[in-house]
């Protein structure tokens, strides 16, 4: 499962997606919104993307991790448009028959799709808002 | 040779477009077809934002190709996750 979506995440929904009868292991990573970026109060946030392409990086992402870890099946998901304070903007889920290699790869792929997959996030604070730059 | 260009985020803010068309000579690069979004959008030289850029959905750099390319996007660096 790879894929970006307006509705909210469900990690769940990825855990069933992934997890086999021979897994010994599900690593499962939410990234939430917070409430404060570099000391300003965060109201709201909103996250656009470049979706065919995004969507096309997600994979090359997903595709690498199976190929690096031995792991059984990846799944993550990227939430766009506004979401609110605690809400989940990103979900990646693993499994595989040991937990080293579903936590390694988990982090891999979020850490790669940080870099990579071409989406932007938009803050509002109490007195403006601003488009977030990653960290390159 | 016509380009289809799209504009993300905060480039999109600054040029006030998501998408427009450039007629280019045939041979050249990013960085013309760049320039010639300059011309066009002024504001594009003054956001500080350097941008990374994809032709056809692949990231490029600022020299390649524009030959058999339909599609190049200026992408503001990434902030998704």
């Amino acid at each position: 499962m790879v894929r970006v979506q307006r509705e909210p995440l469900d990690g769940q929904a990825l855990i069933r997606a992934v997890q086999t009868d021979g897994d010994g292991a599900v690593a499962l990573f939410l990234g939430t919104v917070r409430d404060h970026n570099e000391g300003r109060k965060v109201i709201g946030l909103e996250y656009s993307a470049y979706e065919e392409m995004a969507l096309q990086e997600l994979e090359r992402v997903r595709d690498q991790a199976l190929e690096r870890f031995e792991i059984t099946r990846a799944a993550v998901v990227h939430r766009l448009g506004a979401l609110e304070i605690g809400e989940a903007s990103v979900a990646v889920a693993i499994a595989a028959p040991h937990r080293a290699a579903a936590f390694d790869a988990c982090r891999f792929v979020i850490d790669t799709l940080k870099r990579t997959v071409p989406i932007w996030k938009k803050e509002t604070f109490e007195d403006g808002e601003a488009w977030i730059e990653g960290e390159g | 040779m016509t380009i289809e260009v799209r504009f993300f985020a905060a480039l999109a803010d600054s040029t006030g477009a998501t998408r427009d068309r450039v007629e280019l000579p045939t041979g050249s690069d990013v960085s013309a077809l760049w320039r010639a979004l300059i011309e066009r959008y002024p504001a594009l030289e003054t956001t500080g934002i350097r941008p990374l850029v994809a032709c056809d959905m692949e990231y490029a750099t600022w020299d390649t190709s524009l030959d058999g390319i339909r599609e190049v996007a200026f992408l503001p660096p990434v902030s998704g996750g």
